[in-house]
C-alpha cells in the first residue's frame, strides 16, 4: 500500500478527531489487555515459554539459510514448490502466473499481512482476476476499501454500526428492511456471502505463521476456520510468507505457539491451528492438486546482522499494539502502512527506509510497555533508539530540535555554565510564576502549553541552595540541622 | 551490602529537573537518605544524565555526559536519584553505550550496580521500612515507566507511603499506563502527548484521592500541568516530599502557596 507514513502527525490529528475511532480504540484497549493479563496469570511458565521461542528464533536467524534451503527440499519432497521472491513485483508476478496457469478468476484469501505488504489485491484485480478476503475483519475492510488498521484484528478501528453500514451498502441484493443489529447477524450474513466464493473459488491463498523445516509445512492460526476453506476447497493453495518465519522443528513451532495466542487475544490455543503439508495425495480426501509457498524477502535478510536483526523474531501477535498508549490513542491507521504500533515502529522503516517512515521510531515515550509485553522479547524501544540515532547521523530530525538539542548538550557538558544558565533561566521564570504557580503559555513551549499548563519552577536550582548550605555550614561551623529543611528559604 | 557496618557515603544524582523545578525534593531526598544513616554528598559536576540526547540519537554527546556522570560519581558507595527515569538511565544504558569501549563500559558497569532510584534504594538497600511523617489526605500514585519496569520500583514506595501518618492510600487505575510525558515526545507529539494525560487525569479524579504522587519530575510536571489547566484541585508532589515531610516548605507542583 502507498505509505503514509512520513505523514504522520497529520495521520494522528485526523484520528484523535475522529469520534468514532475513539469510541473503538477505548473497546479495545480494555478487551486486548484483560484477556491476555488473565492467559498469561494461568501459565507458571509463560516466562519460560518465551526464553525458549527467543532462543529458537534467534538460532534460526543465524542459520537462516540452511533452514530455508531445508524446508525448500521437503516441500519438494512432498510434492510442492517454493518461489523465492525478493520484491513485492516478484512475489506477485509469481501468483499471478500461478493463477494464470489455470485460468483461475476467484481467489479466496484468508489473512495475510504479506499480501497486504506487496498490495496483492490491486494487483490481482489489474489481472483481471477476484480476490475475496474470508476472514470477517479482512472482508468487512475489503468492502471499505480500507488497509487493516491492526495486525490480527483489521478491522478493529471500526464499530459494529460502521460494519451494518457497509454491509446494507455491499450487499444490496439482499432485503433492505433487514435488521443488523445485532453481531451475530452480522456474522451469519458475512458467512453467507462468503460460502457462494469459497466454492467458486479457483485459488487460495493463505499466509503463514510458521515455516517447518524438518517437514516442509506450513502453519496457520486462525479463529473463524476461513483458513481451512482457503486452502482446501480450490484447486491451488498458494502459501505467501516472509522468509523469517521458519523455525526448524514441530517442536519449535509448537513452542511458540503455545505463547502466539496468549500474546495475542488471550486464548490459549486459537480455535483452528492448521499444518499444511503438500499438495492432496493419492487416497487424501480433500486438499488442492498443488501446492506452492511464495517466499518473500523484501528487505529483511538486508536487517540481518544489523541491530534490528532482533526484529525478525516478530511473531505478529499484536501484543505490542494492544499495550501501546500512542497506538490506543490514534489507532493503527495513522502509522501509514501495513505494520502499525512498536513492531511497525521499527520494522517499517527497515522495509520502506526511515527517510519515508522517520517519525514512526520517534513517536514513542519509550514506555517499556510493549517490550514487557512482547513474547518473543524484543527490545522495541531499544531498537526504535537505533533508528533515531541513524536519522540523526542522517540530520534527519528537524533543525530547530538539533539546535536546540545542540545548545542544551553543550551546556550539559560544562558544568559551571549550566549552572549559570540554569541560575538565570530559573530565576527568572520562579520570579514570574510565583503568582499563580503555573504558566499558561510560555515561549517557545507552545508543544507543552497548548494543552497544559507549565508548573512555575521554586526559583533557586537546587545546586544553588545546596552551595548556600554548605556555605552556613562552613562559616557556622555546625551542620546539626542540616538534614531540615526549615533552615533553608526555598522560592 | 558492603556497607551494613560503616556510614554508607551517597552521591545524590539530583536530575535535572529537579535541580530546575523543585529544588525541595533534593532536599527531601537529603533528608531521607540522612535520617536512613547516610552521609550525602552532592557532586557539583553533575549537570544530566544524558537523557535528552540519547533518545534523540544523538550518541556522541550523550557519551561525553555519561563520561563526566560516571567521573563524578565513581567514588562513591552509592548513586541515588529521586528518579526512575535518571537511575535506570545510568543503570541501564551506560554500559550499552560504552559497549565499544572496554574501560569505559568497565567504568560504567561498576557504576551500574551501585546506582538506585531514591525509595527502592531506602526499602530494598538499607532495608527502611517506616518513615517519621504526617499528611492528612487521600493520596493516589501513579508508576513512573522508567522506575517500573526498568527498574522494578512498585511496592517500595507504597510501603513507605503506609507508614505515613493520616494518609490514605487509593490505588489508581491504569497506574502503570504511561502519562504521555516521554521527554522530548511531549514536544515533539504534543497532540498525542495531551490525549494520554487527558485520559491520565481522568483516572485520577476518578480515585477520588486529593493528592496524587509520583517518582519522577517529569511525569508530575506533565500530569500537575494538565490537571492544573484543566481547573483541578487535586495537589501533585513528589513522594520524596511527603516521605520527608516536607509538604509544609513548598506549594504543591504548579500551585501556589495557600493552595
Amino acid at each position: 500500500m502507498q505509505s503514509t507514513s512520513h505523514a504522520f502527525k497529520d495521520n494522528a490529528h485526523g484520528a484523535l478527531a475522529d469520534e468514532r475511532l475513539q469510541k473503538a480504540l477505548g473497546k479495545m484497549k480494555v478487551g486486548f489487555q484483560d484477556k491476555r493479563t488473565r492467559a498469561v496469570a494461568r501459565l507458571p511458565e509463560f516466562d519460560t515459554l518465551r526464553d525458549q521461542s527467543r532462543d529458537i528464533k534467534n538460532h534460526v536467524l543465524e542459520h537462516l539459510d540452511l533452514y530455508l534451503e531445508r524446508f525448500e527440499a521437503n516441500v519438494i519432497a512432498n510434492g510442492g514448490k517454493v518461489h523465492w521472491c525478493r520484491t513485492p513485483g516478484e512475489a506477485r508476478d509469481a501468483i499471478v502466473e500461478i493463477c494464470r496457469s489455470v485460468d483461475a478468476r476467484i481467489v479466496t484469501k484468508g489473512k495475510s499481512m504479506i499480501a497486504e505488504e506487496i498490495e496483492l489485491n490491486d494487483h490481482l484485480e489489474k489481472n483481471g482476476l477476484e480476490p475475496v478476503e474470508t476472514d470477517l475483519g479482512e472482508y468487512i475492510i475489503q468492502l471499505r476499501k480500507e488497509a487493516p488498521s491492526h495486525i490480527i484484528a483489521p478491522a478493529v478501528h471500526l464499530n459494529k454500526e460502521d460494519v451494518a453500514e457497509s454491509f446494507m451498502k455491499a450487499h444490496d441484493k439482499l432485503d433492505p428492511n433487514r435488521s443488523l443489529e445485532e453481531p451475530r447477524a452480522l456474522v451469519n450474513e458475512a458467512r453467507e456471502m462468503l460460502r457462494q466464493k469459497f466454492l467458486a473459488a479457483d485459488v487460495g491463498i493463505t499466509g503463514a505463521n510458521f515455516l517447518i523445516a524438518e517437514t516442509g509445512s506450513t502453519v496457520i492460526v486462525t479463529n473463524e476456520g476461513n483458513g481451512d476453506l482457503t486452502q482446501t476447497l480450490p484447486k491451488i493453495h498458494i502459501v505467501l510468507a516472509s522468509l523469517e518465519k521458519i523455525v526448524p522443528t514441530l517442536e519449535d513451532a509448537t513452542t511458540i505457539l503455545r505463547v502466539l495466542a496468549r500474546s495475542a487475544t488471550g486464548q490459549e490455543f486459537s480455535s483452528y491451528t492448521t499444518f499444511s503439508t503438500g499438495p492432496r495425495r493419492p487416497g487424501d480426501l480433500d486438499g488442492p492438486e498443488q501446492f506452492h509457498v511464495v517466499l518473500l524477502d523484501n528487505g529483511r535478510t538486508a536487517m540481518l546482522g544489523t541491530e534490528f536483526q532482533e526484529m525478525l523474531r516478530c511473531i505478529r501477535c499484536g501484543a505490542c499494539m494492544n499495550h501501546c498508549p500512542v497506538y490506543g490513542a490514534v489507532g493503527g491507521h495513522a502509522y501509514g502502512w501495513v505494520y502499525p504500533g512498536p513492531m511497525g515502529s521499527v520494522l517499517t522503516p527497515g522495509l520502506i527506509g526511515v527517510q519515508e517512515a522517520g517519525h514512526l521510531p520517534n513517536a514513542s515515550t519509550f514506555c517499556g510497555k510493549c517490550e514487557s509485553v512482547c513474547p518473543m522479547r524484543i527490545p522495541l524501544p531499544k531498537m526504535m533508539r537505533h533508528w533515531r540515532e541513524r536519522e540523526y547521523e542522517k540530520k534527519m530530525s528537524p533543525q530547530a530540535f538539533r539546535n536546540g538539542l545542540g545548545i542544551w548538550a553543550w551546556f550539559a557538558k560544562r558544568p559551571d555554565m549550566y549552572r549559570l544558565g540554569s541560575r538565570i533561566a530559573m530565576g527568572v521564570l520562579g520570579m514570574l510564576g510565583r503568582r499563580k504557580g503555573k504558566f499558561r503559555s510560555l515561549p517557545l513551549a507552545g508543544g507543552w502549553t497548548d494543552w497544559r499548563d507549565m508548573p512555575a519552577p521554586e526559583g533557586k536550582t537546587f545546586h544553588q541552595l545546596w552551595a548556600e548550605r554548605q556555605q552556613g555550614k562552613a562559616s557556622t561551623g555546625a551542620a546539626t540541622t542540616a538534614s531540615s529543611s526549615s533552615d533553608r528559604k526555598a522560592a | 551490602m558492603e556497607n551494613k557496618t560503616k556510614t554508607p557515603r551517597v552521591g545524590l544524582f539530583v536530575t535535572c529537573l529537579v535541580d530546575l523545578f523543585r529544588p525541595t525534593v533534593g532536599f527531601a531526598a537529603v533528608k531521607l537518605l540522612e535520617a536512613a544513616g547516610c552521609t550525602v554528598e552532592v557532586p557539583a559536576s553533575q549537570t544530566c544524565c544524558g537523557q535528552p540526547a540519547y533518545n534523540s540519537g544523538d550518541r556522541a554527546d550523550t557519551k561525553d555526559i555519561a563520561r563526566a556522570v560516571i567521573k563524578a560519581f565513581e567514588e562513591f558507595d552509592y548513586v541515588v536519584a529521586p528518579s526512575g527515569s535518571c537511575a535506570g538511565m545510568i543503570k541501564e544504558h551506560y554500559g550499552e553505550l560504552f559497549a565499544d569501549e572496554p574501560e569505559w563500559a568497565q567504568r560504567a558497569a561498576h557504576l551500574k550496580h551501585r546506582t538506585y532510584e531514591l525509595i527502592s534504594f531506602l526499602v530494598d538497600v538499607l532495608g527502611i521500612e517506616a518513615v517519621d511523617a504526617e499528611y492528612t489526605g487521600t493520596i493516589t500514585y501513579h508508576d513512573s515507566c522508567s522506575g517500573l519496569r526498568e527498574l522494578g520500583v512498585k511496592q517500595q514506595p507504597r510501603t513507605l507511603l503506609r507508614s505515613v501518618g493520616g494518609l490514605t492510600l487509593t490505588e489508581l487505575p491504569g497506574a502503570e499506563v504511561c502519562c504521555g510525558f516521554g521527554g522530548t515526545f511531549c514536544i515533539k507529539y504534543p497532540e498525542i502527548s495531551n490525549k494520554m494525560v487527558g485520559e491520565k487525569t481522568i483516572d485520577i479524579a476518578r480515585t477520588g484521592a486529593d493528592t496524587l504522587l509520583a517518582g519522577d519530575m517529569g511525569c508530575l510536571l506533565n500530569m500537575a500541568g494538565k490537571l492544573k489547566r484543566e481547573g483541578s484541585d487535586i495537589k501533585v508532589r513528589h513522594v520524596a516530599e511527603i516521605l520527608a515531610d516536607m509538604t509544609r516548605d513548598v506549594p504543591p507542583i504548579g500551585d501556589t502557596r495557600g493552595a
